[in-house]
């Protein structure tokens, strides 16, 4: 299969990355031909077979609501690459 | 013997009975890594001013009256992807190259809570996608038993750092085969326990239902040793398992005598290096004449486990790594606008491979192909699944080659992801089906390069693959051998 060059520049949108035009080329080729590789999935007839959600069979699990104290909000922000007072800053989000 | 050699147990024994103390075990170590860093190049930071008080603090705690807990002044190299309060944790990604973790992860508090010494970080593939160390952002590992070739991967860091003696132990992570890969490739012992055995709050995550924490060792016995002090479950990760842990120690030295072992065809095959298949085949005859009674068992869908692995892993990253976009940690480029910043920050702080797998995943999961790629490797999974459920009906443990090759060159498979994604075709399916799987060092490639033997058990029983692993190793000599560095 040959994934169009139209299909990796929406796909890369979605991810939220920029791809250069080699980029597009070379994750073009390369998807093309990982994906024909998993193609070889559908030889398998998976009809009436369960998809696997988990490993272990482990349900919900809930937990005691016990007040604690959380991550002091300087030291949740001690990495943020901008911030000012409790916020995080971030570039203009509104025209 | 130089202290840099000892192993857990050995160094506990010296350490209580106060023939060595914590500091100049670690001194140790620190002059191990000045004379071998520079050419195996293990980690991405070293804590060599921290690990002098935390050996400090061991030290007055062992001379103060009172058993010592297991990894009381022990030094441990730990993977960059696991969260250390204070210390930077960067998973070799350019876009976590200044993040400094405000909590602990629950397996380096617990060692915290033992009082163990850290060495240093461990470099890694970036968020630990990658089977060579070559994927790092900011260096490349060499294997100690040849400068010229990869040590493994994605814990390629931790592998080298044991088998070079530039630690006592390490903790790696697996999600595909990222402990046992590079502990075969470097000739030490990996474990990658039951999904759900240890916890995983505070490793940073890459596939969520496949990634488990596990010990590198150069031992079985220290496997046993470090996994009482990871294992049990913890209330802050939902996925790790409400069963209690035994003491792993305990299986050791057991009779293997009558306990079947299971051979499949299928990790038999066309491909695999001749020289890995005769080192299996000798371990497998070893075994048998300790008791082990080998079967013929089969895992008939082993052929599509790389697929079906790469569909679920690149999907759950790919959404796992949504949270690298400039505005809580690491790296941010700027922008205009916010999407221009996040676009700007994830292209130039992510490594090729990461946007490879980004944008495997995110095509997976999206509009139109959600049924035909994602859907379809949840349903093989379970296919998967079943095949050991089959097997484990009529055999206690499965043993197999590790890897299909030795130690490759560097950049040998840079250039081809494919050829790379397939070099983890023995280690996949134990992530995929759960259960917990060790490697051991079972001979030598003419070249000198390690091989090892993978045990499969069922899930939760980490104490039969222990057994036969500790059995095997007591009758060879495998690892007592040390790369000439």
């Amino acid at each position: 299969m040959k994934i169009k060059k139209g299909e990796i520049e929406h796909i890369a949108v979605l991810a939220r990355l920029y791809l250069s035009e080699e980029e597009k080329d070379l994750f073009g080729s390369q998807l093309s031909s990982i994906l024909g590789y998993m193609e070889n999935l559908n030889k398998l007839d998976t009809e009436d077979i369960e998809p696997a959600s988990h490993v272990l069979s482990l349900h919900n699990v809930m937990r005691d609501d016990i007040p604690a104290l959380s991550l002091p909000g300087a030291e949740a922000l001690m990495n943020a690459p901008s911030s000012t007072e409790k916020f995080y800053r971030v570039p203009k989000i509104i025209e | 013997m130089e202290l840099f050699r000892l192993t857990v147990a050995e160094a506990r024994k010296l350490l209580d009975k106060r023939e060595i103390s914590a500091t100049e075990l670690i001194n140790s170590v620190y002059r191990r890594i000045d004379a071998v860093e520079d050419r195996v190049r293990a980690f991405i930071t070293l804590t060599k001013g921290q690990a002098a008080g935390m050996a400090r603090n061991a030290g007055t705690k062992i001379k103060s009256a009172g058993p010592s807990s297991p990894m009381l002044g022990v030094p441990f190299a730990v993977k960059d992807n696991m969260c250390t309060k204070g210390i930077l944790t960067t998973c070799a990604s350019k876009i976590l190259f200044n993040f400094t973790p405000p909590y602990e992860s629950t397996v380096t508090s617990r060692l915290n809570d033992e009082g163990y010494v850290l060495v240093g970080k461990t470099n890694m593939d970036e968020f630990a996608m990658g089977s060579s160390t070559e994927n790092s952002g900011f260096h490349v590992t060499r294997n100690p038993w040849d400068l010229k070739r990869i040590p493994g991967g994605s814990s390629g860091g931790s592998a080298a750092a044991v088998a070079a003696d530039e630690c006592i132990a390490a903790l790696g992570s697996d999600t595909g085969g990222s402990i046992r890969q590079p502990a075969a490739l470097c000739g030490v012992v990996g474990m990658k326990p039951t999904y759900g055995r240890v916890s995983r709050y505070g490793l940073v995550a890459f596939a969520s239902s496949l990634d488990q924490i596990g010990p590198i060792t150069k031992d079985v016995r220290d496997s046993a040793l470090l996994l009482n002090s990871i294992a049990g479950h913890d209330p802050l990760d939902s996925t790790s398992a409400p069963v209690s842990a035994p003491d792993f120690t305990a299986a050791l030295g057991r009779d293997i005598k009558g306990l079947r072992i299971g051979i499949p065809g299928e990790y038999f095959i066309e491909g695999i290096d001749p020289e890995v298949a005769r080192a299996v085949r000798d371990a497998i005859r070893k075994l048998e004449s300790l008791g082990a009674v080998p079967v013929e068992v089969s895992l008939p869908h082993t052929g599509y486990a790389v697929a079906t692995y790469y569909v679920l892993a690149t999907s759950e990253a790919s959404s796992n790594l949504a949270r690298y976009d400039g505005v809580k940690y690491g790296f941010r480029a700027e922008g205009k606008d916010l999407m221009e910043m996040y676009m700007k920050t994830r292209s130039q702080g992510f490594g090729a491979e990461v946007k490879r797998r980004i944008m495997l995943g995110t095509y997976a999961l999206s509009s139109g192909y959600y049924e035909a790629y994602y859907r379809k490797a949840l349903q093989v999974r379970t296919l998967i699944k079943k095949d050991f459920e089959e097997a484990f009906k009529s055999v206690d443990v499965i043993v197999t080659p590790t890897s299909p090759s030795a130690a490759f060159k560097a950049g040998e498979k840079a250039d081809d992801p494919l050829q790379m994604y397939l070099s983890d075709i023995f280690t996949i399916s134990v992530n995929l089906a759960g259960v917990p799987a060790l490697s051991v060092p079972c001979g030598f490639t003419p070249d000198n390069l390690p091989v090892g033997l993978q045990f499969i058990g069922k899930h939760f029983d980490e104490e039969s693959v222990l057994q036969l692993a500790y059995a095997y190793e007591q009758a060879t000599d495998w690892h007592k051998r040390d790369p000439d560095l």
